[in-house]
């Protein structure tokens, strides 16, 4: 029981970050369509610019602002430099634009920074907690809080707010969003960049326990697009489900059956999907009339 | 307030309208008729600036408008309530609305809101239904909703009866003709010949992306080439 406990909830850490990751694939498709592979790259750079600006003196705080504002600028510079002038192309090549941009990210933060893995100073130190026998680091809780508090403000912006609001009528019909005065320019590059701010503070939230390193982002991105396939591509609720369910699988199975399966998982996942379920648990309900 | 000259538009390397020109003043309901693919809707998806235009003019208010950006045209006062509704099918009826109302910046809404509840008793009882969810007569007094909430000084309908009962073909024809009565300016798009002209003042007639006649309502009406191709007398 308590070796259960024990890795449903390294389980659940793990799956927050890629229940982020798949929020932000979903943000990204919902608004643009397109199925952004550089979204562990934004993991990757909130974690190790926070990395280097702390190693350059920076107080902690501001080295995680400072991380999330440079993230989000290279969101919105993959939009407004890869993305937008490709308006029109079609999803295969949609894809490969941002595989490019990912390997250039990597190839960037390779020559910035450099090839080591980084970590960071948890934020309540790394006394682990007891609970029900099993070993709880803090570090987990604030990931997990973290993520809640990212996914509850997000709702409230998109539910609350007119801007969050358009930025659904985007996601719905970009021609009528066009047709009542949207900007759908500005639209679709928030959503860019709010995505790479998400995954940048999941990137720094996450580094005390798993490490960064310039690398991570491709099998982070795997696995976000896995969970996002998971839950049901296109839906915010099913992103958040998936990352949180397949963090879960990979923690079961690295813990009852083999560490080495690990990684696995997600890829067994995406055909498990594929075959028995393609919209995925909470596949976009249809409910247009027409 | 609109008057468009020697405009030339196309999809790819197809041309879809061939030097047209066509004016539309304030007050004027004025009929554009046509059959399947003549180029009606590419005229007006040019006009709201979601198709490009590759020669001639489009003067709103004596300002050149065919190079603007779609959301900007909007703001000047141009609002299309596009063939196929194309409303927010997730977003509930009053969202629709809201967002109508995008450009105004408007803090309060809710006596605009009120003015369309009004107007389409039906869409307060669903004020929060999803749009996709509603029926088809009902979305389209929906589109014209959300189109009237930027108030907007030229309305550009796009076949709104296309697929209604013909109950609710009489119910939007009696909404244009209030909207006339208000003042409202408006270009519509109709294949109805017969039901757009007996609310329009003026008309045309687009052939293969040609503007073959243009003349009153009244001259259209008795004009053999329109009576043997659009009224089928």
């Amino acid at each position: 029981m308590a070796e259960l406990l024990q890795f449903a909830f390294s389980g659940l850490t793990v799956g927050a970050v890629y229940a982020l990751v798949a929020l932000g694939f979903t943000l990204i498709y919902n608004a643009s369509d397109v199925i952004n592979f550089a979204q562990g790259e934004f993991v990757m750079l909130g974690g190790l610019v926070t990395v280097f600006l702390l190693a350059a003196g920076l107080p902690l705080p501001v080295a995680a602002l400072l991380a999330v504002v440079a993230s989000t600028l290279v969101g919105l510079a993959l939009y407004r430099f890869a993305i937008e002038p490709a308006r029109g192309a079609n999803a295969v090549t949609l894809i490969m634009i941002t595989i490019g941009a990912s390997i250039f990210l990597r190839g960037a933060a390779q020559v910035i920074f450099d090839k080591r893995y980084h970590s960071l100073p948890p934020l309540f130190g790394d006394t682990p907690i007891r609970f029900g026998g099993a070993a709880i680091l803090p570090q987990s809780l604030v990931v997990l809080a973290g993520a809640l508090v990212i996914v509850v403000l997000l709702w409230a912006f998109v539910d609350r707010t007119l801007f969050g609001k358009a930025v659904l009528a985007t996601a719905a019909n970009k021609l009528a969003a066009r047709l009542v005065g949207i900007d759908t320019r500005l639209t679709v590059g928030f959503s860019f960049a709010i995505s790479a701010a998400i995954g940048a503070i999941a990137g720094i939230l996450v580094t005390p326990i798993t490490l960064t390193s310039y690398n991570i982002g491709t099998l982070l991105a795997l696995k976000g697009f896995a969970a996002a396939m998971l839950g049901g591509i296109g839906s915010a609720v099913g992103a958040v489900l998936g990352g949180l369910l397949l963090g879960l699988l990979e923690a079961l199975s690295a813990g009852y059956l083999s560490s080495e399966f690990k990684d696995a998982v997600a890829f067994i996942v995406i055909l498990a999907v594929l075959f028995v379920r393609p919209q995925g648990l909470l596949g976009r309900a249809r409910v247009e009339r027409v | 307030m609109l008057r468009i000259e020697n405009l030339h538009s196309g999809y790819g390397r197809i041309e879809a309208l061939h030097d047209v020109s066509l004016d539309v003043s304030a007050g004027e309901v004025v009929a554009l008729l046509g059959a399947n693919g003549a180029g009606k809707t590419t005229l007006l998806r040019a006009i709201s600036g979601v198709q490009p235009v590759t020669s001639g003019q489009i003067r709103f208010e004596d300002r050149r408008i065919e190079r603007m950006p779609a959301h900007r045209r909007v703001l000047l006062g141009i609002a299309q309530v596009p063939e196929g509704r194309q409303l927010f099918a997730p977003l509930s009826v009053e969202d629709n609305l809201k967002l109508g109302a995008w450009t105004r910046r408007a803090s309060d809404l809710t006596a605009d809101i009120a003015g369309i509840f009004a107007m389409f008793p039906i869409l307060s009882e669903m004020r929060h239904t999803a749009a996709g969810a509603l029926s088809g007569g009902q979305q389209q007094m929906l589109a014209i909703g959300r189109a009237l909430m930027s108030k907007p000084k030229l309305v550009l309908l796009d076949e709104p009866s296309m697929g209604l009962a013909p109950i609710l073909v009489d119910q939007i024809f009696n909404i244009v003709a209030q909207l006339k009565r208000s003042g409202q300016t408006i270009l519509l798009v109709e294949q109805n010949a017969r039901a757009a002209l007996a609310i329009a003042d003026r008309g045309y007639v687009i052939e293969t992306g040609r503007i073959t006649v243009g003349g009153d309502a009244a001259t259209l009406l008795a004009d053999p080439r329109v009576q043997s191709g659009y009224l089928g007398v």
